[in-house]
C-alpha cells in the first residue's frame, strides 16, 4: 500500500479519469462497511467495483478527475479514507456528493471543484496540485480553483478533523 | 415565534429557520456557516468504529449522551463473527456511556424506529452518520447525513458546523391515481431533475396535495430526496403528524426530559405542543428553484441499473426477467408498502425461478402485518421474511445477488454491486410493481397481474 501524501505541500501525480455520479458504493463497497474501517484495511478496496485495476496502478500523489456529483450515495467515510490511503492526493470534479466532500476534507483528501481542469485533463496526464496557490498545473497550463477557507486549510494542515479536534479539546 | 411586522425581504425558508434555531441565532442567511447543536445524534452499526475515533479525543464521557440515538439495523442478526463482534462493541459502548436511546437487533431501521418512538420531533435538527437522515423531514425536522469522524466530534463537543443551504420548493398538486405512489413521485422528480438535481440544497415540499398523503407515503418521498443529492428535505407537518407523534409521546412519558410528554399529559395536549414547535417557511421566502408536480399525472416508474435518475415508465421497459424481488428499507418497508404487496400477491404466487424477500422496516410494522394476517398470506404466496432492519439493501446479507442476477427492489439505490456481485443488476420501483414483478417473473405493471 502506498499510504497518504502530504497535501499541504504541492504534490505531483498522474490523472485517473472517471465519469459522472460515481457513488460511494463503487468507491468502497457496502459489503465491507461494517467489518473494515481502519485505513490499512480499506485502502486495498479503493474503487473495487468501478476499476478493479486501480489499486495496483495508483501511486502517491495521483489525482482523480471526474464529472458531476462524485461520491454521491452512502455516507461511508471509508470512501474518502480508502482513496487517501491508496495514495490519492486530490479528487477534481465538477461537483461532489455533499457528505463525501466533507469526509474528504476532514481526512486530508483534497476535494476540488474545478470544471476547467475537468474539461482539459486527460487520463495519464501529469499534474501538480498546489493548495497554497489554489492551482492545478499541467504543463504550461494552470487551473485556478476557489481557495479553501482559512478554517479548512488549518484543519488540513493540522492533519484533518480528528487531529484538529484533539488540539481544540486540549486547549479547552 | 412571531412573524408580525417582519419585512418581506426577511422571509425565510424552512432551512434558514431550522438552522437558526439549532445554532442559537435569531436569523441566518443562505451560505452562512452555523455552529449547530443537534437535538439528536444518530448512529447505527457504525457506532463502534465511531467510538474508536472518539476515544482518540481522550474524553471519559461523551458530552451529549441524552441526545444520542443508536440502532442496530444494518446487518442484523449478525451474519458473521466480525459483525457479531461489532454489535458487541456497540452494546458495550452504549452501556458505558449511558446512550439515551438504544434500539436492539430486530427493532428496525433507524429512520423508521426514531419516528415510531417519537425521538425526533418537528423543528429538531438531527444529524446522523447515515445518508438517509434527510428522512426526518417527513415530520418537519431538519435531518442531514454526516461522516463518522464528524459524528465523533459531535459526541465530543455537541456541535458541528453546517452551511445554510439554498432551498428548492416542490409544490405538489392533484391526487395520485390507482397504482401510482410517492415512490413513483420520487422517481419522476429524480428522473427529471437528476441525481444531482438538489445537490447541497434543502428540498422543501409544499402544496395542497400533502395533507392528502398518508404518513407512510410522505416518509417514502422525503427519504428518496437523498438520491437527488439533497442536504435535507422537508414537508410541512400537519395535525396528522402531530397526532402520530403525540400518541407515541404519551405512551412513553418522561422519556425525553423537557421534550417528551409529561406524566398526565393527554395526546391532545402533546399534539398542541408539537404544533407550537413546528417550523414553516415564510410566504415569499427565496428559493433557488421552484417546481410544480401534478400527482394525477404520475405513473408507476422504474429506475434502471445503475443510476437512480435513469427512470422510465414501467410499460416502456423491454421484457426484464427477475431473479429476486425485494421489499423493504427505510424507503418502502412500512405497513402501507406491505399492504400494497398483499393486495397484489394474496391468492397468487411468485413465478417459478423468482424468489421474494420481504424485510419489514420495524418490529411494529412486522407485528401489525402479522396480526392482519398478511404475513401468512404472503408466505403462502412464496415470500420469505427477514428480521426488521436494512436487509440486503447494501449487500451485507439476507439476499445478496450472484453475477448476472436481476433484482427488482423497493429500496432507494441501484448502484452497481450494491446488493452483491458487481455483475448483478438492480431495478427500483414501488412495492406494488415489485410484487407484480415477483408474480410475473418479469418487470410488469400491477395491472397486468391483477387483470
Amino acid at each position: 500500500m502506498n499510504g497518504p501524501v502530504d497535501v499541504a505541500q504541492p504534490f505531483r501525480g498522474r490523472v485517473f479519469r472517471y465519469g459522472d455520479h460515481v457513488n460511494t458504493d463503487v468507491i468502497f463497497p457496502g459489503r465491507y462497511t461494517y467489518t473494515k474501517s481502519r485505513p490499512e484495511e480499506v485502502a486495498p478496496h479503493a474503487l473495487e467495483d468501478l476499476d478493479p485495476t486501480f489499486v495496483e496502478r495508483v501511486r502517491p500523489g495521483d489525482v482523480i478527475v471526474a464529472g458531476w456529483n462524485w461520491g454521491c450515495g452512502s455516507s461511508r467515510e471509508q470512501a474518502a479514507v480508502c482513496l487517501r490511503y491508496a495514495g490519492v492526493g486530490a479528487v477534481v470534479a465538477r461537483s461532489f456528493g455533499r457528505i463525501f466532500y466533507r469526509n474528504a476534507l476532514n481526512n486530508g483528501l483534497l476535494a476540488i471543484v474545478c470544471p476547467e481542469a475537468v474539461d482539459t485533463l486527460e487520463e495519464g496526464g501529469e499534474v501538480e496540485v498546489d493548495l497554497e496557490a489554489s492551482a492545478i498545473r499541467h504543463g504550461e497550463a494552470a487551473f485556478a480553483f476557489s481557495p479553501f477557507s482559512p478554517a479548512v486549510r488549518s484543519m488540513i494542515a493540522a492533519g484533518g478533523l480528528i487531529e484538529q479536534t484533539k488540539r481544540r479539546l486540549a486547549a479547552g | 415565534m412571531t412573524e408580525v411586522g417582519r419585512p418581506a425581504d426577511m422571509a425565510r425558508t424552512f432551512a434558514q429557520k431550522a438552522l437558526a434555531s439549532a445554532g442559537g441565532e435569531a436569523a441566518v442567511a443562505v451560505g452562512q456557516i452555523v455552529d449547530a447543536r443537534p437535538d439528536i445524534a444518530l448512529s447505527h452499526d457504525n457506532t463502534a468504529p465511531i467510538a474508536e475515533i472518539w476515544r482518540q479525543f481522550g474524553q471519559e464521557r461523551v458530552s451529549i449522551p441524552e441526545r444520542m440515538a443508536v440502532t442496530l439495523d444494518h446487518a442484523v442478526p449478525a451474519p458473521t463473527i466480525r459483525h457479531a463482534r461489532n454489535h458487541a462493541e456497540v452494546r458495550a459502548f452504549v452501556a458505558e456511556q449511558g446512550v439515551g436511546h438504544f434500539f436492539e437487533v430486530g427493532r428496525g431501521i433507524c429512520h423508521q424506529v426514531l419516528s415510531e418512538e417519537a425521538v425526533v420531533l418537528p423543528g429538531d435538527l438531527i444529524l446522523g452518520s447515515d445518508s438517509h437522515t434527510p428522512h426526518f423531514g417527513w415530520l418537519g425536522a431538519f435531518g442531514a447525513g454526516v461522516g463518522r469522524s464528524e459524528m465523533a466530534v459531535i459526541w465530543a463537543t455537541g456541535e458541528l458546523w453546517l452551511r445554510v443551504p439554498e432551498s428548492i420548493q416542490i409544490r405538489l398538486e392533484g391526487k395520485l391515481g390507482d397504482w401510482a405512489t410517492t415512490k413513483d413521485v420520487a422517481l419522476t422528480l429524480i428522473g427529471k431533475l437528476g441525481a444531482a438535481g438538489a445537490l447541497y440544497r434543502s428540498v422543501e415540499f409544499d402544496g395542497p396535495a400533502i395533507t392528502g398523503l398518508s404518513l407512510d407515503s410522505r416518509a417514502a418521498l422525503v427519504n428518496m430526496m437523498a438520491e437527488m443529492g439533497a442536504k435535507n428535505a422537508y414537508m410541512p407537518p400537519d395535525q396528522a403528524v402531530f397526532g402520530y407523534l403525540a400518541e407515541r409521546l404519551v405512551a412513553r412519558p418522561g422519556r425525553r426530559p423537557g421534550r417528551g410528554a409529561g406524566h398526565g399529559e393527554t395526546a391532545e395536549e402533546a399534539a398542541g405542543r408539537l404544533g407550537e414547535r413546528a417550523l414553516y417557511p415564510d410566504p415569499g421566502a427565496t428559493y433557488a428553484a421552484k417546481h410544480v408536480l401534478d400527482l394525477s399525472a404520475v405513473e408507476p416508474r422504474v429506475a434502471r441499473p445503475h443510476q437512480v435518475d435513469d427512470t422510465v415508465g414501467v410499460g416502456e421497459l423491454e421484457s426484464v426477467r427477475v431473479d429476486q424481488a425485494f421489499i423493504g428499507t427505510c424507503t418502502n418497508g412500512r405497513l402501507e408498502d406491505l399492504g400494497a404487496v398483499h393486495r397484489v400477491m394474496v391468492g397468487r404466487r411468485t413465478a417459478p425461478g423468482t424468489r421474494m424477500v420481504i424485510v419489514p422496516s420495524s418490529s411494529e410494522v412486522w407485528s401489525e402485518a402479522l396480526s392482519r394476517g398478511w404475513v401468512a398470506d404472503l408466505a403462502a404466496a412464496g415470500a420469505v421474511f427477514g428480521t426488521p432492519g436494512c436487509g440486503p439493501c447494501m449487500g451485507n446479507h439476507l439476499g445478496v445477488l450472484a453475477p448476472g442476477e436481476v433484482c427488482i427492489s423497493s429500496a432507494n439505490r441501484n448502484f452497481q454491486g450494491r446488493m452483491g456481485d458487481r455483475g448483478s443488476e438492480i431495478y427500483l420501483a414501488s412495492p406494488a410493481v415489485v410484487a407484480a414483478s415477483a408474480v410475473a417473473g418479469r418487470i410488469v405493471h400491477p395491472r397486468e397481474v391483477m387483470g
